[in-house]
């Protein structure tokens, strides 16, 4: 039962072949089974049980919507009325939310049953959740390995199927690197999709929700329940929210998918490269159209992100001051000392280089050679998607340059690090949707992201590229071993 | 050497706006702490701010009365600095695109008119307060006043006095009372004003090196604050020193400024665009809606008061220092239909009155209903103007209005002409001497008969009919 998707768990549900609190129960257990993976920061059956009742009795009314009693696992960076939200962080190790978010609300609201929160790199900044304060999270594809990040606690609860689906937040590939590396779907929506409300955040003009799943037609059920305008994100796009399921199973005749020639360039891994070009095959044999394309400011996007995401996050972090709420260090002389203690000892080192770089890049004498210069890189990266748009209708390439990294080989480079996200960064200095699909394994069995980039708003159409694809292929069905 | 004074005067106003600008927490003044102070407010991990467009509204309001170029697109920024009462680590304002541009205020010296300009008026949000008693060495945070919406109005450096600067700052006050957008109350803090000022010899060009005053909250202060700054300016040029750039505040129990900090001392505020508001846009049916619903002007106010209503400069000044006063006065007037007989009585007695109790009009005991009514009686001769004023006194006691009150205290002026004839035959029965001068040719005598007259009948006699009634006794 586990291994089912989240379409297949409605159909069972629906069918009565098992309650939502015997499957909440089985996920439960599954997570306690499997805690060495460290892929929860917090779980609460209690609860969980609580809504499933709920949501089992829902369903005897009749009341039962299509995600009425599935679990589910929700990235430890949304706020959660009565569950701690720490954020990855000793900041916010104690910190319990008064509110929802309103991704959580929505999802509350469909009767989806919330299993716990998920581990993730602190603050949401780091490519292999190696930066969280409770530890790094295993790839259960093989525990040397890092999940990615820094969404790598959903990821890595999907893939070895502790939760059926999972909420996660990209801000340069924080979905789509970690989905990536542990062989499952993610999908990061066009910026304005999803609500911020709640969101803990990092770079407020790239941070994005999206859902993490084992198929892309679940990525569209998620979808369903997580978008919408909310009047408290004022950067929320109030525009219809379609069916995302609706246009899943159009025939690709005709699409046309564009391989940017940066992607496929030198840095690539050879083998990652080799899955690429067969799903490429895949593609032509379902009838899509292959268009050479070109983002010619590709190679700008990553210090052009390191300058704007760490501007942004120097500031959205400034709240921690130990005067409200969160870490406040036990000793100090005065106000300053205050401040100082309790941020030096409340961060970890990843968190406080960006928050050094992002005050620099916005310093006086400073701002305009490195946030106004960043700021017009942006526009140029984003024009080049819009030129690239012009003779396709969707773009495909790696998600990542390669497998996953053994945990602990690049996390005193940070460089190093910043380029596992060479690809994906751009697409949220577009604010365009992004996905990763399942695209097979390198030779030492490490899974391979195929991503999928589609048109601002274009969601139904790249959900469609991705259940076509998998439909052709089983990559995503593909389970680690040890957790069958 | 001679020395001219530059100032420039930057004006926070707290906008009059039900909730905050950026939540939809309650802005109201004098909460327990913290009770008005919502998770935004409180900048919990999360949340987003949202644009109340009632500030906007305002300020669109203040720059069309100021007659200023409205930014169609303006921009809200984060200016970052760490303190326990912001809660967020950075305050959002508007920075490089603010929303009103170039304006101007007129302002009237002695009679004399002077423009002074208006750079810009920027919104922004307040910050909370801190509380350093009570708290046995620690601080308290109240962040009820966190995100109260505010207008920044930043003046050209037009002042040349102390004097210009308190008359541009009355104006203004009057302004924004006049728009409905600020309470103006002073000691709460609703209209808080920093002051700039420097000095430079007579006939230079370019402008001596600024000081910026902090803590002026009242007009006395802004006036005495600046005076002592300009002479502090001179005393340290005229010793062979420089002034050095810094900001100095007030302390008014003894009439000094001093320094807070030098420029080398002030922060880096690092501002960028707050990601998580898009920019303000101005449409220009949103403007244009905003236009219908600005009221008279207090200058155009003034010039209607002395050509419909036939008032003198100093009177229509008066009656338009706040709008509740002009309305007053025009609810009064139009009332009696008599305009120079309510201006007076509004600039006289009532003032005197609301003056003694300090009183603003709004809350006078007397309300425009009452006063008309009194005057009524004085029009229809129930009372003379003497007995008014007692009346008028009664009123202001809680009394009632004018008939109870001229009907309780047996006020009603004798018009009986009977009656008043007993009285006048009566007294000059009583004063067969000063018959006698009068009738030798003494006619100055008459004025001790009307007194004697009124006296009699205890000032209720109509005294129209006493002079006839005289006149005509003494002739026989």
């Amino acid at each position: 039962m586990f291994k089912k998707s989240v379409a297949e768990l409605a159909a069972a549900l629906a069918a009565k072949e098992i309650s939502s609190v015997e499957l909440t129960q089985l996920f439960l257990d599954r997570i306690g089974q499997h805690d060495a993976l460290n892929a929860f920061i917090t779980v609460d059956g209690e609860r969980a049980l609580d809504q499933a009742r709920a949501a089992d009795a829902l369903r005897g009314d009749g009341k039962a919507g299509p995600l009425t009693g599935i679990p589910l696992a929700h990235k430890d960076i949304f706020c959660t009325d009565g569950i701690r939200t720490s954020c990855g962080s000793h900041m916010l190790e104690n910190f319990v939310a008064p509110y929802d978010a309103t991704v959580v609300k929505k999802i509350d609201a469909a009767g989806m049953v919330t299993l716990g929160k998920t581990n993730m790199d602190e603050f949401a900044m780091g490519s292999s959740n190696e930066t969280s304060y409770f530890g790094p999270v295993l790839n259960p594809w093989d525990p040397k390995l890092v999940s990615g990040g820094s969404s790598g606690g959903s990821a890595a609860a999907v893939a070895a199927r502790l939760a059926p689906v999972a909420t996660g937040t990209d801000t340069g590939g924080s979905i789509r690197q970690p989905a990536a590396l542990c062989g499952i779907t993610g999908l990061k929506p066009s910026y304005g999709r999803v609500s911020r409300y709640g969101m803990i955040a990092f770079a407020s003009s790239l941070d994005q929700g999206g859902p993490m799943t084992q198929t892309a037609e679940d990525a569209a059920l998620l979808l369903n329940a997580m978008a919408g305008f909310d009047e408290r994100d004022s950067t929320s796009v109030n525009e219809a929210v379609p069916d995302f399921t609706a246009q899943l199973d159009q025939d690709l005749k005709g699409v046309r998918i564009g391989l940017p020639k940066e992607y496929f360039a030198e840095g690539l891994d050879a083998e990652v490269g080799a899955a690429i070009d067969k799903a490429i095959e895949e593609y032509k044999r379902l009838g899509a159209e292959m268009v050479d394309v070109s983002l010619p400011n590709s190679g700008l996007a990553v210090p052009c992100y390191y300058v704007l995401a760490p501007a942004e996050a120097s500031s959205n972090l400034s709240r921690y001051d130990g005067v409200r709420y969160g870490h406040r260090a036990g000793e100090y002389g005065d106000l300053l000392e205050m401040y100082e203690r309790s941020r030096s000892e409340g961060f970890g080192s990843e968190v406080k280089r960006r928050i050094m770089i992002g005050t620099y890049a916005l310093s006086a004498g400073y701002y305009d050679a490195y946030y106004l210069k960043a700021q017009q890189l942006r526009r140029l990266i984003a024009e080049d998607f819009t030129r690239a748009f012009e003779t396709c209708d969707v773009i495909l390439g790696p998600t990542t340059p390669a497998t996953a990294f053994a945990i602990g080989d690049k996390s005193s480079d940070p460089v190093a690090m910043y380029l596992s996200d060479i690809y994906t960064i751009s697409v949220n200095l577009a604010g365009l949707p992004g996905m990763s699909v399942p695209a097979g394994f390198d030779s030492a069995g490490r899974p391979v992201g195929l991503q999928l980039i589609g048109q601002y708003f274009g969601e139904a159409q790249l959900l469609n590229v991705a259940h076509a694809y998998q439909q052709a292929s089983d990559w995503h069905r593909r389970m680690p071993q040890g957790y069958e | 050497m001679e020395w001219e004074t530059v100032i420039g005067l930057e004006v926070h106003a707290q906008l009059r706006t039900v909730s905050k600008i950026f939540s939809g927490a309650a802005t109201r003044y004098g909460a327990e702490p913290n009770t008005q102070a919502c998770a935004v407010d409180l900048a919990l991990p999360g949340v987003l701010p949202v644009m109340n467009i009632e500030a906007a509204r305002m300020a669109v309001k203040f720059g069309l009365a100021i007659g200023a170029r409205l930014n169609r697109h303006s921009v809200f920024a984060r200016k970052n600095y760490f303190y326990p009462d912001l809660p967020k680590g950075y305050q959002i304002s508007q920075y490089e695109l603010p929303v009103v541009a170039e304006g101007f205020l007129t302002i009237d010296m002695n009679g004399e008119e002077k423009v002074i300009g208006i750079t810009r008026a920027h919104l922004e949000e307040d910050a909370g307060k801190s509380l350093h008693e009570d708290f046995h060495g620690m601080s308290g945070i109240d962040l009820n006043r966190a995100g109260t919406p505010l207008l920044e109005i930043v003046s050209e450096p037009d002042m040349r006095s102390p004097e210009e600067a308190v008359a541009y700052l009355k104006r203004l006050h009057e302004l924004v009372r006049y728009l409905g957008i600020c309470d103006g109350n002073m000691q709460e803090g609703s209209f808080r004003c920093d002051a700039n000022v420097s000095v430079r010899p007579k006939g230079q060009e370019e402008f001596g090196t600024r000081a910026e005053l902090k803590n002026i909250n009242s007009f006395r202060f802004v006036e005495k604050a600046i005076r002592y700054e300009i002479e502090r300016q001179i005393d340290v040029i005229e010793g062979g020193g420089k002034v050095v750039q810094e900001t100095r505040l007030y302390d008014s129990a003894k009439d000094l400024t001093r320094s807070m900090r030098s420029k080398e001392e002030a922060m880096d505020y690092r501002y960028f665009p707050d990601p998580d508001l898009p920019p303000l846009v101005l449409s220009e049916e949103f403007i244009e809606q905003v236009r219908t619903t600005l009221p008279e002007l207090p200058d155009d106010k003034r010039a209607r008061f002395i050509e419909e209503y036939k008032l003198s400069a100093y009177d229509a000044g008066v009656l338009t220092a706040s709008r509740e006063m002009a309305d007053y006065f025009e609810d009064t007037a139009k009332a009696t239909g008599d305009a120079k007989q309510a201006a007076n009585w509004i600039s006289g007695d009532l003032s005197a009155f609301l003056n003694r109790d300090n009183l603003e009009i709004q809350d006078s005991p007397v309300n425009s209903a009452m006063l008309a009514g009194l005057l009524a009686r004085i029009q229809d001769k129930t009372i003379s103007g003497k007995i008014a004023k007692e009346v008028f006194e009664a009123m202001w006691n809680g009394e009632g209005d004018a008939d109870a009150v001229i009907d309780k205290k047996g006020l009603k002026q004798i018009t009986d002409s009977g009656a008043i004839e007993k009285i006048v035959d009566e007294v000059l029965a009583a004063s067969a001497a000063q018959v006698e001068q009068y009738r030798g040719g003494k006619e100055t005598v008459f004025g001790y008969f009307v007194g004697q007259v009124m006296k009699a009948s205890k000032g209720k006699a109509n005294p129209a009919q006493v002079n006839e009634l005289l006149k005509k006794k003494l002739k026989g």
